[in-house]
Formats: C-alpha cells, structure tokens, sequence
C-alpha cells in the first residue's frame, strides 16, 4: 500500500497543445469527479471520528436537560467499569484465539487445494462455503450445535458417555464456542487470498528445489512462507479489524452474556448507544475503538516499509 | 544426494496420503453445519436431532417459516438495498478513481490518503454518531438510510484507480484528438476495459450487503424496511419457542439467493474475491 500511497508520475503531454490546455483544466475537473463520493465519505467517515471525540467530551442529553461540556468525566467513567474492562479483555482473548487459528488453517487449505490432492474442487467448496454465508445465518446454525441435549456436540458428547452441557449458557465455554464460530467462519475466506498469491510462485522456483533434493517442509518454510509474507500480512489486518468489527454471531448467541462473559467492545458500544440510550458514553467507548484501529494501520504502515518485501 | 531422492519420494507418498486424509476430514468438519442444517430443515422436527436415512423428505417447515414472517418483503427489502448500494458505489468510484488516476491537481494525494482511513474506519464501527447523522436528515428506518454510509466506498475507489492506472496512455490521448470529452473517454475507454475489476467488486459487495446485520437491525424497526438478515433475527427470536426445523428451514432460505448465485458461479466469486484481495 506504500506504494500505491506514492505519488504518481503523471506524463506530461508536450506533444500537441490541445493536451496542454486539457492539463490545465484538470485542477478543475478532476476536483469536480471526486466531489460527490468526497461529499459522502466525509459525511459518513470523517465527521462521525471528529464527532465522537466531541461528544465524549459531552454529557448525554436527556429530556430536557441537553448536552453539556464534562470534560473528561467519561473517560473517568469508563476507567472505573469494569464492563468495560470486561469487554476489552474478551476482545483481546478473542481476537488472539481466533486470529493465528483462522490464518494458519487457512494457509494448510489453501496449501492442500493448491497441490494435486483429489476432489479439490469439493474441498475448496467446503472450505469457501461459510464465507458466502451472513454471520447471523452461521450463529442460528451453530446455536443450534450448541444445545444442551439436543444439540449436535452433546449427541455426539451422549456416545463418548459425556453429559449434557450447557456451552452457551456457563462461563467457561461461551467465548470459546464464539471463537469456534469465527475460525470456522473466516479461514475460508483467509485461504482465497493465500490461494491467489501460490498461484503466483512461479512453479520453476519448486523444480530447483526439487533437483536440490530438498523436502517439502524446507521448501515450505525457506521459499514458500517468506514469499507468503505480504498474503500474510494483509490477511492479519483484515482479521484484526475484523475481530473488532463484526459481532453479529454475539447478538444472536449469547447477547454479551453470561455475566459478561462474551461482551465484545463493539457489542457493547451497541448495547450503551442504543440499549440504555448514553450516546455520550457509546462514543467514548468508541473512541476506545478507534484508537485500537488506528493503532493496527499504524502499526501496518510501518512494516510495511520495513519488513515485507512487496512486489 | 541420488540417494536422497527415492527415500524422499517414499516418506512423500505416505504423506501424501495423510494429508489428503487431514484435508478431506477437514473438509467434512467444515460442511457438517451446512450439511446438518439441510437434514433438519428438509425433516418433519421429529427428526431434526435424529438420524434415520429412512426419514420421510417434506418441503413443510419452509411452507411453514414463509407463511410466519413477512420475508417476501424483507427479501424485497434486501433487493432494493444491495442495488441501490451498488448502483451508487459504481457510479461515484468510478468517477472518484477516474479523477485520482488520471488528473493532477493540488491536494491529491492527500485526498486519496483521506480517502483511503476508511479501509480501516469502516461505517461499521460509527455507528453512534452515523444514527445521530441519519436522525437529523430523517432518514431512520428508510432503506436508505442504510446504504447511505456504505455509498461512497474507499474500498471501490482504490480498487478501480489501480484498474484505471493500468490504461495505456496513447489510448485516452487517441481519443481526445478524436475531440471525446473526459466523460466520453471514461464512458468508452476506461470502463470497459474495467469490467473484470467492475464484477469482482460487484459480487464482494453484493454479498457484504446482503449478510449486513448490525447496523440495519439499529436502523430499521418496521416491516417495511428491515432487510432479510435482521427480518431472520427479529423471526428466530420471537415465539417459535424452539423449533428448530422451522428456524433452520428460515436460515436457510433467507441465505439462498446468494447460496445459490455462489454455487452457479463458484469460479466467478472466488476470483473476484482473490481479485479484490490482491493489492
């Protein structure tokens, strides 16, 4: 992305006047283009991220009484609850459980329906299908796994003479079941990116390797994975924004419970805007948010001029 | 190192076969939810947590979760989102890259980089103030008001000016002696020789869309306006206590359409989508 963010050079027409003129009114015109999408992206970008730093600066209005200027109070605030807290560490655990997880499978399927293993049309199917999927279609699914009883793992726990467990329903295990939901939702999605960039090794590179007699594992990790690293790179980042902006499967499986249990940020940003109605609060938590976002692009901006060969 | 070889090639053929072993078992584990869906929602309830290969096939429980919610109007709803949405994107990335591709003008390059924090911003996460926005224009529980903040798509834009990018340069030159205006030229130049770039975006979008959840289930609270993800969530909650073939029978219908289009175009969507990754 350094790269694209590099200015291009644009080539001067000397040839004929007529493309002279036409460059100088491309101030004009090419601002003109831009207007309508400019106008919408800071609508709905830019303002809504200046706007959240205002407002959590402001109490939220209620009845009567409108927004005043708190300073940092709900800042204070937030330090001091523990939900908050609560939340933040789930997001944590959840995105460092989920994240190596998907990539990794993503990189052994990709890998496998990249070489000549049999039925690779159907595996690739298999693997890719819970992409296409909505989330909220996924979590009813799975809710359904998750039964006590009834449900598909206890049926198969009743035959290795486990008991009925509640997995949704008891502290130890209801993020867990979550992650399992994600994994399972995005490796696929992962292992397109990865497919996309094997097809571009160039074949004679696994010849040599082969002529040199060396195994598959070396190959893998000496030649492979190094030219892997920008797939990996740029499929880290998704999952990370994507650990902190989808909880969807929260909504329908476990609505943040039990006791907090699965309280994601963003599920729980949703739940202080548009639950108990503090929509000065639900921006400060944002702010929380963005903050981990900025960080992330930050953090990616700086590797990749640093460490990952690109192109 | 001749010597290497066979002994290589024979610990490889063992591999080999434990991997297609671990592939295909993965394979299985990754179906079974979809797999299992089906069974459940093609059986009387009866059967939706028993397996009998003898189990008697009924189209009921879908008869059934139709006839319960409105989703005729919610997939009306979905419909007029997803083109809505993309109808709009088209039109306003393309002029957007057409601008950063080919013209030079004060700013930019740092417009681009504006243009470029929502790759990372995404509407998704604003929105508290994006509600407060959509409630001073009156646009909450409209259509679209749900689109409006995914209209104008850094994701597109970036996507098309590396397209446009790679429009050799003697052919808008050609035709501007041709006396073709900048419209004309986008119109007859760059967009068609765009087209790959147009689809996979297209199909990305479509499907990001249609499975949308959270931001609609906050915008919309009437019949008329909630797309088929929130439809589903507002129908599975509410009073049909725990039938689950019922529910799996809506889960599934609600994701047909673009289940479907995915199994039809299995090749056309994973490219797109390896396309649009591919930076």
């Amino acid at each position: 992305m350094a790269e694209s963010l590099a200015p291009s050079v644009d080539r001067p027409s000397t040839r004929r006047p007529a493309g002279r003129a036409a460059a100088g009114q491309g101030g004009l015109a090419g601002w003109l283009l831009l207007l309508p999408a400019a106008v919408l992206l800071a609508a709905f970008t830019h303002y809504p991220a200046v706007a959240t730093f205002l407002h959590s600066l402001y109490s939220t209005p209620r009845g009567s009484r409108p927004a005043h200027f708190v300073g940092l109070d709900n800042y204070q605030a937030m330090i001091q609850d523990p939900v908050f807290w609560q939340s933040l560490w789930n997001n944590a655990v959840y995105a460092l459980g989920t994240i190596p997880a998907a990539i990794a499978l993503a990189l052994v399927m990709a890998l496998w329906v990249n070489g000549r293993i049999r039925g690779r049309g159907l595996l690739r199917l298999a693997y890719f299908t819970p992409t296409v999927l909505p989330m909220i279609a996924v979590a009813n699914i799975w809710l359904f796994f998750y039964t006590p009883d009834y449900g598909l793992i206890d049926q198969v726990g009743h035959l290795f003479g486990a008991g009925a467990h509640n997995w949704l329903g008891s502290r130890s295990t209801a993020l867990a079941c979550l992650m399992v939901v994600t994994v399972w939702k995005e490796a696929g999605f992962f292992m397109i990116f990865y497919l996309a960039a094997l097809q571009q090794i160039a074949p004679v590179l696994g010849e040599a390797a082969a002529i040199e007699g060396a195994g598959r594992w070396y190959f893998f990790r000496r030649v492979t994975f190094p030219l892997l690293m920008p797939t990996t790179l740029f499929v880290l980042v998704n999952a990370v924004i994507n650990a902190f902006r989808v909880v969807d499967h929260v909504v329908v499986m476990t609505r943040g419970g039990p006791d907090n249990a699965t309280e994601l940020l963003l599920f729980y940003i949703y739940e202080v805007a548009f639950k108990f109605w503090d929509t000065a609060y639900g921006a400060t938590l944002t702010m929380v948010l963005l903050a981990i976002l900025a960080a992330v692009a930050l953090g990616q901006f700086l590797y990749f001029d640093k460490r990952v060969h690109y192109r | 190192m001749s010597a290497l070889v066979p002994a290589a090639e024979g610990e490889g053929a063992a591999g080999r076969l434990l991997e297609t072993a671990g592939a295909w078992l993965l394979g299985l584990v990754w179906a079974l939810p979809l797999v299992y869906a089906l069974w459940t929602a093609f059986h009387p309830s009866a059967y939706s947590a028993r397996f009998d290969l003898l189990a008697p096939l009924t189209l009921e429980n879908f008869v059934r979760a139709w006839a319960a919610a409105p989703f005729a109007r919610y997939f009306l709803n979905s419909f007029l989102l997803v083109t809505s949405i993309l109808a709009v994107q088209l039109v306003l990335s393309t002029l957007a890259a057409f601008a950063f591709a080919r013209f030079s003008f004060r700013g930019r390059d740092l417009l681009f980089a504006l243009v470029l924090v929502q790759l990372m911003v995404m509407p998704d996460v604003l929105i508290v103030e994006n509600y407060r926005t959509l409630r001073w224009l009156g646009l909450i529980d409209s259509v679209l008001g749900i689109g409006l903040p995914y209209m104008a798509s850094a994701f597109a834009i970036f996507l098309l000016r590396q397209t446009f990018k790679t429009v050799p340069r003697e052919l808008d030159e050609a035709a501007r002696v041709e006396g073709c205006s900048y419209l004309r030229l986008l119109w007859k130049v760059y967009v068609p020789l765009a087209r790959p770039t147009y689809v996979a975006f297209g199909l990305v979008s479509v499907s990001y869309h249609w499975n949308n959840f959270l931001w609609p289930l906050i915008v919309t609270n009437s019949v008329t306006t909630r797309p088929v993800t929130v439809g589903l969530s507002v129908f599975a909650s509410t009073d049909q206590g725990i039938d689950w073939s019922v529910i799996t029978a809506a889960t599934l219908l609600s994701t047909a359409p673009l289940l479907l289009a995915f199994l039809l175009f299995q090749r056309q969507f994973v490219q797109s989508f390896m396309r649009a990754g591919i930076r």
